[in-house]
């Protein structure tokens, strides 16, 4: 792995970001899962497009564990393309043109929101693991105060990919009335054995860096980026397919005609995932990893509603959209069906269809045409349910 | 979106069925293709409509049209509706494909306060003259494919259909057969001509 960081990273400061920061829970606090309350906490997010006067165009965007409130603009940190540049924006499936788009930092994040790299205002020094255990519960309870601020009624869609998916599957069980439409996208309604193996595999490399320093490594000048870096690598095979990778890197060398006969990134599959991890410990925050790792782990929607799935929507007016992908194995097709027949058990209004990619879980972020097509006929067809106007003829 | 003269001219055993909705109503469409028939009962007859496909092309022109239309199996998913879920279930030109038609209609009764079930008739004159003359699998405008490739495994007569509604206790509300005509005739009015002549036969059923 590269030494190349000798100068400490993760300082890009949270407070001069594009975008909006709201102190929430000052009226009333907000009481987490684990039952620590939070009585003023910021959250950051970021909007697009325009609110109409009967405040009825409003699109939620959930981001999924790596992402963050930048859905359609460069990333501040980065410079990167905003992670959803393909779904939102101007003419796009969320027409920015035609809906306000509002996306929020999770809490727990490193973007701004409340999260372990931010200061606690009781010793003045980053919370690291002095921040209480977050659970996508909280998230979306946080969100809902945000809309709560922003005076929406109704949102009209809350939309997200995988732990984005999560959050629309959240708020759709606790504040039904407070959406008209859902989509999940490449998601599942708790996580597997295997989801659970897989980020303990990235907890436990984080943790075993040195420089986490038992989680205060940004009070002791350090910032444990080989951790995070491997974490970010395994985490990234799980979100390709075998196929992809496949096609992509073969059994092909790195810049070179042979085998070396030592450990350096012979071939060209270890050279990208080493920069995968490199490129992103410049813009996350280890312990942020950690919360939110663990946020997906706990979640678990049938369990918080008694053991049946369809208890969860049980009268609920929201339509659905579940979109899964073909080559996704970190999130199959087989959870996503699941979810399907509770929503059918509900007598939930859904719609499911199963796109066909070799993008693997990543598919949802990728340029998948079929996938763009059938999510914009559903936002489209909603909106027609909604009364919102037609879109304006190009 | 189809367009509104496409909607105005639908297949006439589409529009038989249509016209069996009562306007407003909550409607399952059973392997509902490409939408033809579900987005025709949204726009003129303003059901609330919801479909199931088996085919990943037919699901998506469906959403994409804005219809809710879900990837499913009528065979093995219809068991995940309540009870009385739908004023109509609506089964069109499927049931022959169906691994298990009788446990299919018991689901479609049991889903919906009514069933509407349309069948290519087995026993049409063509039919049984083809296979008597010819000595080969019968193949018509109904029923293109050869024996090797349809996904019809399990085509049934008029007569059939009405002894298995009898076994089930399903009661049959209204029966019409369609000939090659296209001329609609009630089948209780002659049901051995109907079994005779119907190229297509169209029943409502209920438990």
């Amino acid at each position: 792995m590269d030494n190349r960081h000798t100068i400490p990273l993760g300082r890009w400061d949270t407070r001069t970001l594009p975008g909006y920061r709201v102190a929430l829970g000052r009226e009333q606090p907000l009481r987490l899962d684990c039952g620590v309350e939070l009585s003023d906490f910021t959250m950051a997010y970021q909007t697009y497009g325009t609110l109409n006067a009967e405040k009825s165009n409003a699109i939620l965007v959930c981001h999924a564990l790596t992402g963050d409130q930048f859905v359609a603009e460069p990333h501040p940190v980065t410079g990167k393309a905003g992670w959803w540049n393909l779904m939102v924006g101007p003419g796009k499936p969320i027409d920015t043109e035609r809906y306000f788009v509002i996306c929020s930092n999770i809490l727990g994040g490193c973007m701004g929101t409340i999260g372990p790299k931010e200061t606690n205002p009781a010793t003045d020094k980053p919370w690291g693991l002095g921040l209480p255990v977050i659970t996508i519960g909280d998230m979306v309870r946080a969100q809902r105060m945000l809309i709560d601020h922003l005076g929406i009624e109704q949102l009209f869609a809350v939309v997200g990919g995988s732990l984005g998916g999560m959050q629309v599957l959240e708020w759709a069980a606790s504040y039904p009335e407070r959406l008209f439409a859902a989509a999940p996208i490449a998601t599942a309604v708790h996580h597997s054995a295997q989801n659970i193996a897989f980020h303990e595999v990235g907890r436990q490399a984080i943790m075993a860096d040195l420089d986490w320093c038992a989680g205060d490594y940004l009070n002791q000048g350090k910032w444990p980026h080989r951790g995070l870096a491997v974490a970010r690598m395994a985490a990234h095979v799980t979100y390709l397919s075998e196929s992809s990778l496949q096609a992509k890197f073969g059994r092909r060398l790195q810049d070179r005609e042979r085998i070396t006969y030592g450990f350096d990134a012979d071939f060209q599959v270890e050279s990208y995932l080493r920069h995968q991890g490199s490129t992103f410990v410049e813009r996350f925050d280890a312990n942020s990893y950690l919360y939110i790792t663990r946020a997906m782990d706990y979640f678990d929607i049938e369990q918080t509603h008694g053991g049946t799935l369809a208890d969860a929507f049980r009268g609920t007016r929201v339509r659905f959209c579940v979109i899964s992908f073909t080559s996704d194995w970190l999130y199959p097709t087989a959870e996503s069906k699941r979810l399907v027949n509770a929503l059918n058990a509900a007598a939930a209004n859904v719609s499911f269809a199963e796109i066909h990619s070799d993008g693997g879980h990543d598919a949802f972020l990728l340029d998948v045409p079929e996938f763009h097509r059938v999510f914009n006929g559903f936002l489209e067809g909603a909106a027609q349910h909604r009364g919102l106007p037609r879109r304006a003829a190009s | 979106m189809m367009t509104e003269s496409q909607r105005k001219s639908i297949r006439v055993d589409l529009q038989i069925i249509a016209d069996m909705v009562d306007a407003g109503s909550r409607v399952l469409d059973v392997g509902c293709g490409d939408g033809t028939l579900l987005d025709y009962l949204v726009n003129f007859k303003q059901v609330d409509g919801r479909g199931i496909e088996l085919s990943s092309e037919g699901v998506n022109a469906c959403v994409s049209a804005g219809l809710s239309v879900i990837q499913g199996d009528a065979d093995t998913d219809l068991s995940t509706y309540p009870d009385a879920a739908f004023d109509y279930v609506i089964l069109s030109q499927t049931l022959q494909a169906m691994m298990a038609p009788r446990t299919v209609v018991e689901n479609l009764v049991r889903i919906g306060r009514h069933a509407i079930v349309s069948f290519p008739n087995f026993g049409h004159w063509r039919v049984r003259g083809y296979l008597g003359l010819h000595g080969r699998m019968p193949k018509s405008k109904t029923l293109p494919y050869e024996w090797y490739e349809t996904p019809n495994i399990h085509l049934c007569t008029i007569k059939d259909f009405i002894e298995m509604c009898d076994r089930l206790g399903v009661t049959i509300e209204r029966s019409l057969s369609l000939n090659a005509h296209g001329r609609l005739r009630r089948i209780n009015s002659g049901p051995l001509t109907a079994n005779l002549f119907g190229v297509q036969a169209v029943f409502m059923l209920r438990r």
